[in-house]
């Protein structure tokens, strides 16, 4: 075990990936300067010539032009050809300029073709929200792409998860979507040293209860983690399950949860409308309705943009006081909110 | 010209692969045979099958909705592409991908493509592989006029330029798009874009002469496998039947005369003349030629026939490489059997 942060064991799964195989590239903008801290030897080196473009050779560490749609397309078209990309399309909200690419060939290519393509890419990006970044870079889309059938779709928000289910996904031979939260980059854990694989479809659970389930994703586990302190305190028991990847979904997980406790609370840093939250929430009352005590409640961000200002944002996503809120209302022990503090917004 | 007689008849045999293919499966729309619509290539055969045979066996290429001649011109055998197109458990998508999706892996077609110049930057990819792995494959990516005004393929262009991939874009101008004319939505000449990116752009004024074709398309390919990486190849041509088979505008979009003096330019007439002209073939010869195409055509309609339609579960099969997602079972039969015939 060594302690690593968020972003030191995606740049530790990298470079595994890389020497593990020869067909892995990384692609991306600005991926050979290492600006962003996850292709450089020690994750941390900002040298102007990255320590991976000197391991690996600039035929397979390669900058790109800022020219998105092509730089997705083209690494289906060589994932489809025998190369198995690691994409950094760097922000999130980068995807939409080329969503012709995900939904139309990445997504498509090998159920059009009767299986005759596989499509081994990883696409990662990340989340900066929360960091006053305003409107065009605080985007959480990852259940825009749970809504497309053939993508695999992965929130991991511990560093142990973020190198292992990276391995994970530059193995799978189905494209994967790796949904990164910047608020989560500075967090540091003891990470195994070694290679490991951490499997798709399988839940973590976070730390064990009884009294009411938590769903949370990407960012919001560790809130929902604080909240559980909190309810401790006050003799609830909450259990947290995060389930690391949208797609494949881990139902049995949550609805096995959900069936112990009675109680389910999602909290999701993504817009509520169509939000893995609804999702998972849809799914709970279809599999789980006669376990339930009470109405499921989602915790999720409003439907409104991001705003730049530190005192309208920061109320926003979901968090320890909103998340604590919303498990006191599903198990009857409604606590008056603090003043000031901004629970989950209204309907 | 260094080809051989037996290359030339190959030519020949996948013009004519394409014409009577296109043919058949144009009164089979019209027959209700085929659901939904296709979009031939007839009239484009010389563009097609001269881009074609100017790649290797192994090499790559991506298409677009004008779909059929793309994977005939490669050499993909006719059965499992009529297959496809009535929807057919032997079609060589297993009736999923239908005409605008066809693909056949095998010979390097890596599939046609629905949604207009969305295919080029698939081209490009392979490109990337071949250029990263050094295994001296080449990508060649059909689009037509109207997706030279697409963004993608700027960027495509572009990256491929300033990687040296070794691809070649190849723009089939057939000067409608749809019903629009290519010269009222295109600004300047689509080969000269090349300038811009700092590759060769060549434009085939004559599409209609498959050796004229061939010719401009080597020279692209030659240069890509050498390592100089990209070009730019416009090809001139003409459709000669509707955008989509069964599609009635009431709009006469098309100069009578134009179209009249274009139908008169058949590519396959011309090069069966030149071909006996030339003392490649006799007479007989190319009618022999022709029969056996027929009768290919024929034999692709009876494999098409002897298939079965796919079992229902297959609407769930090939999303993933591995089993997980929504299953047959899950779905319940109901609305599935409802929607049988």
């Amino acid at each position: 075990m060594t302690v690593m942060s968020y972003l030191g064991a995606i740049g530790a799964a990298q470079r595994e990936a890389m020497q593990a195989d020869e067909r892995v590239v990384i692609i991306g903008e600005d991926v050979e300067a290492n600006v962003y801290g996850t292709t450089g030897g020690s994750g941390k080196s900002r040298a102007a010539s990255g320590d991976f473009l000197e391991m690996f050779g600039a035929n397979r560490i390669r900058n790109t032009p800022i020219s998105e749609e092509v730089i997705v397309g083209a690494c289906a078209g060589a994932a489809m050809t025998g190369l198995r990309p690691i994409v950094d399309l760097s922000y999130s909200s980068f995807l939409y300029m080329a969503m012709d690419q995900f939904v139309n060939q990445v997504a498509k290519n090998r159920y059009m073709f009767g299986g005759q393509a596989s499509m081994p890419v990883v696409f990662r990006s990340a989340m900066f929200y929360g960091l006053n970044t305003g409107a065009h870079h605080s985007d959480r889309p990852y259940p825009m792409f749970m809504n497309v059938p053939g993508l695999k779709v992965v929130v991991p928000a511990s560093p142990a998860d973020a190198k292992g289910l990276l391995r994970t996904a530059v193995d799978s031979d189905d494209p994967v979507l790796i949904f990164e939260a910047c608020m989560l980059w500075g967090t540091k854990e003891d990470v195994p040293e070694e290679e490991y694989h951490t499997p798709f479809g399988v839940a973590r659970t976070v730390r064990e209860g009884s009294d009411v389930t938590i769903v949370a994703i990407s960012s919001a586990v560790p809130e929902a983690v604080k909240a559980a302190d909190e309810l401790a305190e006050q003799g609830i028991s909450a259990e947290v399950l995060d389930p690391r990847t949208l797609v494949p979904l881990d139902v049995e997980a949550i609805v096995s949860s959900v069936q112990r406790t009675g109680r389910l609370v999602v909290a999701d840093p993504a817009h509520r409308t169509c939000s893995a939250a609804a999702e998972i929430s849809a799914i709970v009352a279809e599999e789980a309705f006669s376990s339930l005590t009470a109405p499921i409640v989602r915790v999720t961000t409003p439907d409104t943009q991001i705003p730049f200002s530190p005192a309208l944002e920061k109320q926003l996503y979901p968090n320890r006081y909103s998340i604590a809120d919303a498990v006191r209302r599903v198990t009857g022990e409604a606590f008056a909110t603090p003043a000031g503090i901004a629970t989950s917004a209204p309907r | 010209m260094d080809l051989s007689t037996e290359t030339l008849l190959e030519m020949q045999r996948r013009m004519l692969r394409i014409r009577y293919f296109d043919e058949r499966a144009s009164k089979m729309v019209k027959r209700g045979h085929i659901p939904g619509t296709v979009h031939t290539s007839i009239g484009q055969e010389a563009q097609v099958v001269g881009a074609c045979m100017a790649l290797g066996d192994n090499d790559f290429m991506s298409g677009n909705h004008r779909s059929h001649g793309h994977p005939i011109g490669k050499g993909s055998p006719l059965g499992p592409l009529m297959a496809e197109l009535v929807g057919k458990a032997d079609g060589v998508c297993g009736g999923k991908g239908g005409s605008l999706h066809l693909a056949d892996f095998n010979v390097g077609s890596l599939g046609e493509s629905g949604i207009v110049g969305s295919s080029i930057p698939i081209a490009t990819g392979a490109a990337l592989s071949s250029k990263v792995l050094g295994n001296g494959k080449v990508a060649l990516a059909f689009f037509g006029d109207g997706a030279a005004n697409q963004g993608c393929l700027y960027e495509s262009m572009n990256l491929a330029g300033a990687w040296g991939l070794p691809v070649v874009f190849l723009c089939e101008n057939n000067q409608y798009a749809l019903s629009t004319p290519a010269h009222t939505v295109t600004s300047g000449v689509i080969a000269d874009r090349a300038a811009g990116f700092g590759m060769p752009g060549v434009r085939v004024e004559d599409g209609q002469d498959v050796l004229a074709v061939y010719e401009a398309v080597r020279a692209a390919v030659e240069r890509a496998r050498s390592g100089e990486g990209p070009s730019l190849v416009e090809v001139v041509t003409y459709r000669f039947n509707e955008h989509s088979e069964g599609l009635r505008l009431g709009v006469d979009y098309r100069d009578k005369d134009e179209k009249e003096a274009w139908l008169e330019r058949d590519p396959i007439v011309i090069f069966r003349r030149w071909l006996a002209e030339h003392g490649h073939a006799t007479e007989e010869q190319l009618d022999a030629l022709d029969a056996e195409v027929r009768a290919e055509v024929d034999e692709s309609v009876a494999f098409t026939d002897a298939s079965p339609f796919p079992d229902p579960s297959r609407a769930f099969a090939d999303l993933y490489t591995e089993p997980f997602g929504p299953t047959h079972a899950e779905h319940g039969p109901g609305p599935l059997i409802g929607a049988q015939k």
